[in-house]
């Protein structure tokens, strides 16, 4: 710890673009760079079609190829995902990165005990036996806390209730021993007291087992439970990225200020609210300008002419918008 | 024809809507009964927002849709303004004109075949209203939620956001004139900017037509917001209503405890340590004996498990909680003493 | 909030430029489906030969030569041959098309209309009601449609009139259980009950709020259905249940030069070709029409 050395990122994404060609072609993701150091939270907070799940399965490869134009950079551990082929694909899944879902149905199989789940994945990546599988299975259940887990190995995903199953969903992912935890709103469709549970286990987890997380969510309150560090998206960019504290006691941006504001944490009753008007471009073209900027108080002439610069204020902490420029450039 | 406005028939005084012993059972088959609404009892002022919060299974919406008359009750009656719903003096057709409801998925609430505007014009239509008549209506109500009618008026739901979609819902909601609106997680799928975008046109609505708010959510920041008193159920009871800031600020019930310590905490030095709650909310098939909490209460007791805790009224008269902490002498050992109550 | 006021004089709304509205959107998305478009144009080709048969068909599709039995294709004056009587198989085909849309298309255009109403009324109005109408249906629709479509035309009797009444009577059971799902979906529809929230009764729910949801994909299912009703009238005839010779009919057609499979196969081949032809048109079309009609967002 003493001498200074820079990790080598878990996971570095550059530049990365998504395209959706169909009926509309659909510019989800454009241009969006980040890295997390092993053993870190990255919360990635967005709106519904801000690109921030498809950012994510794209470490997985999950978008459908036949319909999808991926550009840019993404290594996860020193592997170029894009380029893995089919067999260092399937390595890849599971045991170096692994994924829980917002529904647990898209992730467990209703026809097969949550036991003989997590067995099937242990002994596709261990090549051990499936006796050894079941009883590492059990440790799994223990792990994620399944109260009288040696009869939840037997039983199917349907007989436990939602937060028990979301448990199951994320001791399957712990299965291959992964070295990072993909989250894709993982605790949304839970009930409040419930939803705290999970959070403050998959916190304790990746602490202990040393995992690097990407966590998406649409909701600050709880990615500041999980998250060291933050990163805003909207239209398919990273609006502003910093640590939680830097986010939440100094936003920059201005959608990010209005989100802070549109989560109602301290506001009066009786005041109005200071919601950001309009609603989120449709992405049918590649943005030439700052997306934010038709929904912007602050816009200026400039905001509509090009892309807004990506501002460096710090270590790990940049902001695009031309106001942060020229906040810099005033106090220099 | 004309759709007159209804005067306020009972006064301040009375309740616009009074609900007694509500009772919501759905039968399964093979004996099992769902107790979805359980002898709710609750009043609702004029001109007050009512928030109602909860967890899923606590029987928040079937309460809402009782409450429209959508579902009839098993048990209980409500009192509009003083008035039997469904009696002589106040015909179901004839309520359901002075009470309305906005549902949670904008979509799924507007016909895809009909513009916006004939869904609007619907209601009046319904009461005798001509179609032309109806159609100015729906344009000027699209202009009043924000909408402008030359652009939106023609348009199909799904040409519009989720957002705008809600606004149309809630100016449906509003073309029969009503002065309760019951409003069940009307916000909850939007996203947290177009959210606040329309609990302020919520909150002007109000304030612009004279609206009494019924407001069902499971996100307690924005019933906070915009609740003057707040009702919390658990598996198909009321366990505490309250005041808002009171409710918040002291939660008298165990369960209401639990569901605000619950919530993200917003500060990054001061994150959650401990979930105050284990495990899920039992489904309301085969409610727990006593108290329907007691099996995940911290501060349960014998009492609580063999007797059902009572709605009781405490502090200046406002706050109501059912529990057995609140009441003096009830037989637990953190209740007040009796004469500190007298 | 402030009353609506009729005064005397007429109101006047202004109109507003209507958006191209679903069924432009049901177009647009059909137009793009080439698959569908195609078999649209075919359907429509044999629809118009089957009305200007006696413009089109090149000789009577009547008139036998026992000099000219069983010619193969390509013989002069014959382009596809001819039958077992001599007749030529073009203006057979031609005119046989009309008979066998006429029993592809009517019963199941009855059996739309009747097993819409059965499905729609036990959709909406659910519970008893639901439960007996559908059980009821339930019991006809255990049948294979092939093995009912036989009985009842047996026991009714050979003829045309008969086999349309049996087949449509095969397609009623169906119909009303799609219609019954589907309309029970749409029940179940916010939009649905914020319509019974403002009090309207159940006949103005279903006639402004249903029946636009729910008509077009029953319709789209009866469409897939006409390709079956020629098939089994087809069978019918070719059990002799049905059609009667000379008239030309496609399924009797194939009947009758069974026997001259191993004499000129590919001419016996033809009404077959003709039935297929037909029927997986009808099917594209109605998979176009199905994908066309799927609006989402």
């Amino acid at each position: 710890m003493s001498t200074p050395q820079i990790p080598t990122p878990l996971v570095k994404i550059e530049n990365l673009t998504v395209r959706f060609r169909g009926a509309q072609t659909v510019h989800a993701v454009n241009g969006v760079s980040l890295t997390l150091e092993p053993g870190k939270v990255l919360g990635i907070l967005g709106e519904s079609g801000s690109g921030k799940s498809v950012t994510l399965k794209t470490l997985l490869r999950l978008l459908p190829e036949s319909r999808t134009d991926i550009g840019g950079k993404v290594s996860v551990d020193g592997r170029d995902v894009l380029a893995l082929n089919p067999q260092d694909l399937a390595d890849y899944r599971g045991a170096v990165t692994s994924m829980i879902f917002q529904d647990p149905a898209l992730a467990l199989d209703p026809v097969y005990t949550v036991g003989e789940q997590i067995a099937e994945a242990i002994v596709r990546h261990e090549k051990t036996s499936m006796k050894a599988a079941m009883a590492r299975a059990l440790e799994l259940l223990e792990l994620v806390r399944i109260p009288s887990p040696a009869r939840r190995l037997k039983a199917y995903p349907h007989e436990m209730s939602g937060g028990m199953r979301q448990r199951a969903m994320i001791a399957l992912a712990l299965a291959a021993r992964p070295k990072l935890l993909l989250a894709d709103e993982p605790t949304t469709a839970l009930d409040a007291t419930v939803q705290i549970q999970i959070l403050l286990l998959l916190r304790q987890l990746q602490r202990d087992l040393d995992m690097g997380m990407l966590f998406v969510t649409h909701d600050i309150g709880v990615a500041v439970e999980v998250s060291d560090r933050l990163a805003v998206m909207y239209a398919g960019q990273i609006v502003e990225t910093g640590t939680v504290r830097e986010l939440i006691r100094d936003p920059q941006h201005p959608y990010t200020k209005g989100l802070l504001a549109a989560n109602l944490h301290g506001a009066k009753k009786g005041e109005r609210l200071e919601a950001i008007p309009g609603a989120p471009p449709a992405l049918t073209e590649p943005p030439d300008a700052c997306s934010f900027a038709p929904r912007c108080k602050f816009v200026q002439d400039r905001c509509r002419a090009a892309l807004p610069p990506a501002v460096q204020l710090g270590e790990g902490r940049v902001v695009r918008c031309i106001l942060a420029e020229q906040a810099l450039v005033a106090a220099a | 024809m004309t759709l007159e406005t209804h005067p306020d028939r009972g006064g301040a005084g009375t309740p616009l809507l009074q609900a007694k012993t509500l009772t919501k059972h759905f039968p399964l088959g093979g004996g099992a009964v769902v107790r979805a609404v359980d002898g709710v009892d609750f009043a609702v002022m004029k001109g007050e927002t009512l928030g109602v919060v909860g967890e899923s299974g606590c029987g928040k919406s079937t309460t809402a849709r009782v409450v429209m008359q959508l579902l009839p009750q098993d048990k209980g009656e409500m009192l509009f303004d003083g008035e039997i719903v469904g009696g002589q003096a106040l015909t179901l057709k004839e309520y359901r004109r002075q009470a309305q409801m906005v549902f949670q998925d904008s979509y799924a609430s507007l016909n895809p075949r009909l513009t916006i505007e004939d869904s609007i014009a619907f209601g009046p239509t319904v009461h005798g209203v001509s179609k032309a008549a109806a159609i100015l209506k729906a344009r000027d109500l699209l202009q009043r939620v924000g909408l402008d009618p030359a652009r939106f008026a023609a348009r199909y739901p799904h040409e519009l956001s989720g957002g705008q979609r809600q606004r149309v819902n809630i100016a449906r909601a509003l073309a029969l004139g009503p002065r309760l609106v019951i409003l069940d997680e009307a916000v909850s799928a939007l996203d947290k900017s177009v959210e606040a975008q329309v609990l302020n046109l919520l909150a002007d609505l109000r304030e612009e037509f004279g609206l009494t708010y019924i407001f069902i959510s499971h996100d307690l920041n924005v019933v906070r917001f915009i609740s003057d008193r707040v009702m919390v159920m658990y598996l198909g009871e009321v366990v505490e209503i309250g005041p808002v800031e009171e409710l918040y600020g002291d939660p008298r019930h165990p369960y209401t405890k639990a569901l605000l310590s619950a919530m993200p905490s917003m500060d990054p030095d001061n994150r959650t340590m401990e979930a105050p709650l284990a495990g899920d909310p039992p489904n309301p098939i085969n409610p727990p004996e006593g108290c329907r909490f007691h099996p995940r209460c911290p501060h349960a007791q014998t009492v609580c498990a063999k007797v059902k805790p009572i709605l009781a009224t405490m502090g200046d008269g406002v706050r109501q909680a059912a529990c057995h902490m609140q009441v003096p002498g009830s037989g637990h050992s953190h209740a007040p003493a009796l004469e500190a109550a007298a | 909030m402030t009353a609506i006021t009729e005064g005397s004089a007429a109101l006047v709304v202004p109109p507003l430029a209507k958006s191209p509205g679903y069924w432009a959107g049901v177009w647009r998305r059909f137009k793009k489906d080439k698959v569908a478009v195609g078999a649209g144009l075919v359907v429509l080709a044999i629809i118009l030969m089957a009305v200007f048969a006696d413009y089109v068909a090149p000789a009577d599709p009547t008139r036998s030569s026992m000099l000219r039995r069983l010619r193969p294709i390509g013989t002069p004056g014959y382009p596809l041959g001819a039958d077992e009587l001599g007749r030529d198989m073009l203006s057979r085909l031609i005119h046989g098309a009309r008979l066998s849309l006429f029993m592809g298309v009517v019963p199941v255009f009855v059996a739309f209309v009747v097993g819409s109403v059965i499905g729609i009324a036990a959709g909406f109005f659910g519970g008893k009601f639901n439960t007996i109408t559908m059980r009821t249906v339930d019991v006809f629709y255990a049948f294979p449609s092939v093995l009912l479509a036989i009985a009842l035309s047996g026991a009714l009797g050979a003829g045309i009139t008969n086999s349309l009444l049996s087949l449509t009577i095969v397609f009623i059971p169906p119909i009303a259980r799609i219609a019954e799902s589907v309309t029970t979906q749409v029940r179940g529809m916010d939009y649905v009950e914020a319509a019974r929230a403002s009090g309207a009764n159940a006949l103005t729910i279903i006639r402004v709020h249903v029946l636009g949801n729910v008509l077009g994909p029953i319709f789209v299912y009866a469409t897939s259905l006409i390709s079956v009703s020629m098939i089994l009238a087809s069978g019918l005839s070719f059990l002799g249940l049905g059609n009667k010779p000379p008239t030309p009919e496609w399924g009797l057609m194939l009947n009758t030069l069974r026997t001259a499979i191993y004499v000129q196969p590919w001419v016996a081949a033809l009404p077959g070709a003709a039935i297929f032809i037909t029927s997986i048109s009808f099917n594209l079309l109605s998979d176009g029409l199905r994908s066309a009609m799927d609006v989402k967002g």
